[in-house]
């Protein structure tokens, strides 16, 4: 199934109002992260309509982004040095995101003109449109009080000689990276019409050692591989982690008690607590989407089935699934009235759809071989998942069971997780033979296709939501 | 507590890679079947007279020697049924048992890595249950025996083949000291 998007600026805008170039610096308020100035006007409708299955009109889209320009070179408290330095590494960032993601090939910042401060509202266009440049990306970066970093971020159709979008944002200076994050957002869904997704981290399980000896610990890092920090030491085996919809905690299942056991860990006090005394083994923890329900799966007696628990501790655990066998995992539909998950009554590992209180229960998946680790997409359309038929591979399918899709083609792909806006998919690829696994990301397309930068070994992600 | 805790070493980078190479090296020779101490001869039913060197009566260095490889039954793909093998095994393994009331056992149940994670889990812990409730049906109290999965997160065979999968598709029977 072709989802049809809508391609916004191949410069049959003209919404921009020349009276933009016009003012002054934006006002920059607020402590936090916000967006500052007018929005551009939103009038996309009209736009072309594209297919994401086919991405060569915007990979021939040609954005230049430029050094990010400063007022006055002075130094910060950032990883990055002065703000010359944070300018130009600004300006980087954005260029890998918008890069990352497959959809655009920008130019840039090495080999293009430096724009001065000056410039930042007023581009050269002439300079640009000798270039061929469509698109073009100028910011600025300031130091401010108590060393608060404040970045602009600006985005200009050359043709039209036309801003687009601008943003602001005032950040500490250990969350310099969020800025440029949040300016690939901005361009990225202004040109994209999709929802952000940049601004956004990951929580997965980091692997080093041999096969059979392989430390697995409990890790988190960007969505841009940056800012990469382990959680746990490795003296207990870590899987399957799940951030909360807040970032404020992260589920994850770990041996630290002899039995697999699920963690509820807490981010701001580094302690965590067992979700549920059971005495039994307990795995595959889940989220609602609200953050006041964690689902887990419970096994005893050689049967595994889902429960229900709120976040908040206390309360009894509610029994979702009671048929024979293994019912495992579980994925809420975005609205929380749905759970997706998968079982193995028929026989073999299948996908089944259940009220959020566990009735109606049905399979949807009957395409042959197995199908494993259910995940609904944030947007609600599409269920990615393990097809297993030899290979592990990952797929998409509709809520219904419609529309198979492999996206993947390698000896062994599982686990996927969904970027915030439902645009790509992560999941974790173990090498035949060695066993090492690695991070890997895919667009909805089936391309675009490549691995994450993580220190170590790495497997099981769990993206989380964009950061507000 | 089951043997859970490697010895680990936190730091990253290759050193850490080459000294955990190492000490699984000598951890796998201390498991493996193959590396028993040699047996005088088929193994009898004289348990109480273990050759002059050999392991503790009742300990589980003795349970492996005098087990020869039962310690261990095998599974077919993604099943968790005791074939007529396995249930020599777990005989062999309720005799030891019964031999040694005091001793407790857990078992650990493990799946090949063809397969997704989460489920491995809950395979393991199908097959350890399989392997508990046989010992059960021979007599052995419950309470005696405890069950953990290790999914496929500790093959015993390293090879992505049909014949490394088959050994690694198993529970394995550990007495505690």
């Amino acid at each position: 199934m072709k989802k049809i998007i809508r391609l916004a600026a191949l410069g049959l805008l003209l919404s921009g109002s020349a009276a933009a170039f016009a003012q002054s610096a934006p006002p920059v308020p607020a402590p936090q992260p916000v967006p500052v100035g007018q929005p551009a006007p939103a009038d996309e409708d009209g736009g072309l309509q594209v297919t994401v299955s086919d991405d060569s009109d915007w990979q021939d889209l040609g954005i230049a982004i430029t050094t990010f320009a400063t007022d006055a070179d002075v130094p910060t408290g950032t990883n990055a040095g002065s703000t010359a330095a944070l300018g130009r590494a600004l300006s980087q960032v954005v260029a890998a995101d918008l890069k990352n993601n497959g959809l655009f090939k920008p130019s840039g910042p090495d080999g293009l003109p430096q724009p001065a401060y000056a410039q930042i509202q007023a581009p050269d266009f002439p300079v640009w449109s000798a270039r061929a440049a469509n698109m073009l990306v100028q910011g600025y970066v300031r130091a401010g009080a108590g060393g608060q970093i404040t970045v602009g971020c600006y985005l200009y159709d050359v043709a039209l000689k036309q801003q687009l979008v601008k943003g602001g944002w005032q950040v500490p200076p250990a969350d310099w990276r969020r800025a440029a994050h949040k300016c690939a957002d901005m361009v990225y869904s202004r040109l994209s019409g999709e929802s952000p997704f940049f601004d956004s981290k990951i929580a997965y399980i980091a692997e080093t050692g041999p096969k059979d000896h392989r430390m697995k610990r409990l890790a988190i890092m960007d969505s841009d591989g940056a800012n990469h920090r382990y959680l746990t030491s490795g003296q207990s085996t870590a899987l399957t982690p799940r951030y909360s919809p807040d970032y404020s905690k992260i589920l994850y299942l770990s041996y630290l008690n002899g039995q697999p056991s699920i963690y509820v860990y807490d981010l701001a006090s580094n302690t965590q607590k067992l979700i549920a005394r059971t005495g039994n083994p307990t795995m595959a923890p889940r989220w609602s989407p609200d953050g006041k329900w964690v689902l887990y799966s419970m096994a005893s007696g050689g049967n595994t089935d889902i429960y229900r628990i709120s976040s908040a501790g206390g309360g009894t655990p509610q029994r979702l699934t009671n048929t024979p066998g293994i019912s495992i995992g579980g994925s809420y539909s975005p609205d929380g009235s749905q759970i997706v998950f998968e079982s193995d009554r028929s026989g073999n590992q299948q996908i089944y759809v259940m009220n959020a209180d566990g009735s109606n229960q049905h399979r949807i998946s009957f395409f042959g071989g197995r199908s494993a680790t259910p995940e609904w997409s944030p947007r609600g359309d599409q269920i990615a998942f393990t097809h297993v038929a030899g290979n592990l591979r990952i797929a998409v399918m509709s809520p219904s069971g419609g529309g198979m899709r492999h996206l993947t083609d390698s000896w062994q792909d599982e686990a996927p997780t969904w970027s915030p806006n439902g645009r790509i998919i992560q999941f974790f690829r173990t090498a035949r033979g060695a066993g090492t696994a690695s991070i890997w990301q895919v667009d909805l397309t089936g391309r675009n296709e490549r691995k994450l930068p993580t220190p170590v070994g790495a497997s099981d992600p769990a993206w989380g939501p964009v950061r507000p | 507590m089951p043997a859970l805790m490697y010895p680990r070493h936190v730091k990253t980078g290759s050193t850490m890679l080459l000294l955990a190479g190492a000490l699984a090296m000598s951890a796998c020779a201390s498991k493996a079947p193959k590396e028993l101490p040699p047996e005088p001869g088929p193994a009898t039913t004289t348990p109480t007279t273990p050759p002059p060197s050999g392991p503790q009566p009742g300990s589980q260095a003795d349970f492996i020697a005098k087990m020869m490889g039962s310690d261990t039954i095998y599974f077919q793909l993604n099943e968790d049924t005791v074939d007529s093998t396995d249930q020599a095994a777990l005989s062999k393994q309720a005799q030891w048992l019964q031999q040694y009331p005091s001793k407790r056992a857990t078992i650990e149940g493990h799946a090949d890595e063809r397969g997704t994670r989460e489920y491995n889990l809950a395979l393991g812990e199908r097959r350890a249950n399989a392997a508990k409730n046989y010992l059960i049906s021979l007599g052995i109290d419950a309470s005696r025996l405890n069950t953990v999965s290790y999914g496929k997160e500790r093959p015993i065979a390293l090879g992505s083949d049909e014949a490394s999968w088959a050994q690694n598709r198993r529970a394995v029977t550990v007495t505690i000291d």
